[in-house]
């Protein structure tokens, strides 16, 4: 088996390696490294790079729903907003309900904390994906849209764990003893996570569970032929989701440490992630990191863009921040229109083309 | 005791029959034809089986037991496996995967340890996989291997997803006019591969297919079904002889349709 030109396979474990190359891994390496390193260099935007973090996590977690499986969520906001509130109700009032040999092995009561609260909502998410069984496509649409509002409804007036309409602090995480109550360091941590879930994400893509996912969103019928119980695989693939949303979510709260319900997990959220999912390739692990970056990197690139042109021509700044909105949408349009297969696959094109260099034909 | 039996069975569509107390029986290594002509019920039949359909009465079985009573899944693991009149591909999926899917029913391992991909997940993983490059070295699909399915070649789609039926280790696979639309070649070289499932992989046929020249060539067994009920059961050769298939196929006018 080939893979770039004179490169052979001996083995199939070599060939489903993640990075085959040491080509990749080098690039990898030298990705990290830098990402280690800016916090340490610069100070302006790290909060920016925790949010991306996150925003990852959660572009992935929809990605596997809607993208792989293609089971529509409009409320992947609102459970991120769930794994927030759980993820927080377990480090303080839940702290106790969790056992003790769990605060040994995690030091402290954070990381069981946000994995419980991943678990909330991976039961939350199982619940609200009960009714995939019947609907498809635009009345699943509608039927996770009522879960959007039901759980905003909750968030707002389940006022002793929410905080209500005020919302709430959130203390700083600890693990072993060391405290994360910076940028920088929330940075490290949501980093790690991302790559933790990313990595969870692509090997659930390559294996049984994620070709079932996308064999029901291709060809349902078939799906069921060859021995996927349409029904369990579904509940399971609302269950990762939510559980990643989850996880995100209680990073997010950890991160922000301040909590208010609307409008921060609200549908604008939810449709915020499914356009990364868009922009990025649908069905793609990687699609969804490069969507979550790029939707998250233009308002701040435009942002720039107007203070630049607003230094050189003062008059114009007004109208170019009110209209950013709006350049926002545009360029979101220009690139269904010209990527509609999104970033991922663009990126494979350019792989392919330098796979046979200089060979191209 | 029969690999499969059916017994009986009806089915109504709003009170149109499409199906009228058919019976017939598969033994174990055989490859049974049905044949009939357009909207004879043949596609219904095998959506009775495969569990797309619930007939009105009657009863299916594997090896004697019952699986009217079972989700399409449960029929799977229990050694069912089929293709479709028009193809059903997962068009989205490389070739490679597509047949990884057929493997499904056999795979033992769950979400986390999917998720983890260490030890029992990467084993399954690897020895599936090997299995999966045997039919497709059987099938000669290797040219093909991570090319997405739904942009290939019909003809080769078609392979493809006999490959992904047989990849689920069937004892009974279901071919709904599997040379339907293939030129002279392919539809010998598919019948070739028919053959051989049936003889080297010893996989059990039910075959639909309107090729009488393949029918009658390589059943041991032909059902002729017209307007839903069974018209003749036996070898090729005394459903050749038959005159109600003779009438029913060709009005009573052309002897020679069904002799070749
Ligand atoms: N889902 C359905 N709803 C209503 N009627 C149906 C349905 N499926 C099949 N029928 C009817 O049942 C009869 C048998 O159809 P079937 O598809 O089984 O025929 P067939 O023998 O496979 O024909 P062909 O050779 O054209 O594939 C037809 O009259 C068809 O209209
Ligand atoms: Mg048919």
């Amino acid at each position: 088996m080939q893979n770039k030109c004179g490169q052979f396979f001996t083995s199939y474990r070599q060939e489903n390696r993640l990075f085959k190359t040491w080509f990749e891994r080098f690039w990898l390496l030298v990705l990290f490294v830098g990402l280690i390193l800016y916090p340490l260099c610069f100070d302006s935007y790290v909060l920016q790079l925790c949010m991306i973090n996150i925003a990852i996590i959660a572009a992935v977690s929809l990605n596997v729903l809607t993208g792989a499986c293609g089971q529509i969520s409009l409320g992947q906001g609102a459970f991120v907003g769930v794994g927030a509130y759980a993820g927080v109700w377990f480090v303080q009032s839940g702290a106790a309900m969790l056992p003790e040999w769990m605060f040994v092995v995690f030091g402290g009561p954070f990381i069981p904390a946000i994995l419980c609260g991943g678990l909330v909502t991976a039961l939350v998410g199982m619940f609200f994906g009960i009714p995939s069984l019947r609907l498809k496509g635009i009345y699943l649409a509608i039927a996770t849209l009522a879960a959007q509002f039901i759980l905003e409804y909750v968030f707002l007036h389940w006022k002793s764990v929410t905080g209500g309409h005020s919302g709430m602090a959130v203390p700083a995480p600890e693990i072993f003893g060391y405290t994360f109550d910076t940028y920088p360091r929330m940075f490290y941590l949501t980093l790690a996570c991302a790559v933790l879930m990313v990595y969870l994400a692509t090997n659930l893509m390559r294996s049984k569970p994620g070709r079932a996912f996308v064999s029901i969103r291709d060809h349902h019928l078939s799906a069921e032929i060859v021995g996927v119980n349409l029904f369990w695989y579904k509940l399971q693939a609302f269950a990762v989701s939510a559980f990643m949303a989850g996880v995100a979510g209680g990073l997010w709260a950890h991160t922000a440490r301040y909590l208010t319900p609307s409008p921060t997990f609200g549908i604008g959220l939810s449709i915020s992630y499914l356009a990364m999912i868009i922009i990025g390739g649908l069905g793609s692990v990687l699609g969804a990191v490069y969507g979550a970056i790029f939707i998250s990197v233009l308002p701040i690139c435009l942002d720039l863009l107007a203070e630049l042109v607003g230094g050189f021509f003062p008059e114009l700044a007004t109208p170019i921040k009110a209209t950013k909105g709006g350049v926002f949408g545009l360029v979101l349009m220009l690139f269904l229109i010209f990527e509609p297969e999104g970033l991922a696959h663009r990126w494979r094109l350019i792989k392919a083309y330098w796979k046979l260099y200089p060979f191209a034909h | 005791m029969s690999l499969l039996d059916v017994t009986g069975i009806t089915l109504t569509f709003r009170g149109l029959a499409a199906l009228m107390n058919v019976s017939f029986t598969i033994e174990e290594g055989e490859i049974l034809s049905l044949i009939g002509p357009n909207g004879a019920g043949k596609t219904s039949m095998l959506n009775c089986i495969s569990g797309r359909y619930h007939p009105d009465e009657g009863d299916i079985a594997i090896d004697g037991k019952s699986i009217l009573s079972m989700k399409a899944h449960r029929r799977t693991e229990m050694g069912l496996s089929r293709t479709f009149q028009n193809i059903a591909l997962f068009k989205g999926m490389s070739v490679l995967d597509n047949l990884m899917v057929g493997r499904h029913s056999q795979m033992k391992y769950g979400l986390l340890a999917s998720m983890l991909y260490w030890g029992k997940a990467r084993r399954h993983e690897d020895m599936h996989r090997r299995r999966v490059e045997d039919v497709i070295d059987f099938l000669g699909l290797s040219p093909y291997r991570h090319q997405v399915a739904g942009r290939l070649p019909y003809g080769v789609q078609k392979r493809v997803e006999l490959g992904r039926a047989l990849a689920a280790e069937p004892r009974l696979i279901l071919l709904d006019e599997p040379m339907a639309g293939m030129n002279l070649e392919e539809t010998e070289d598919m019948a070739r591969y028919i053959l051989d499932i049936n003889e080297e992989w010893g996989v059990t046929v039910l075959l639909v297919e309107h090729d009488m020249g393949v029918v009658m060539d390589i059943s041991d067994k032909v059902v002729v079904l017209d307007f839903g009920s069974v018209l003749a059961t036996g070898a090729p050769e005394e459903v050749q002889q038959d005159k109600d298939v003779i009438a029913a196929y060709l009005g009573g006018e052309d002897e020679t349709f069904l002799g070749r």
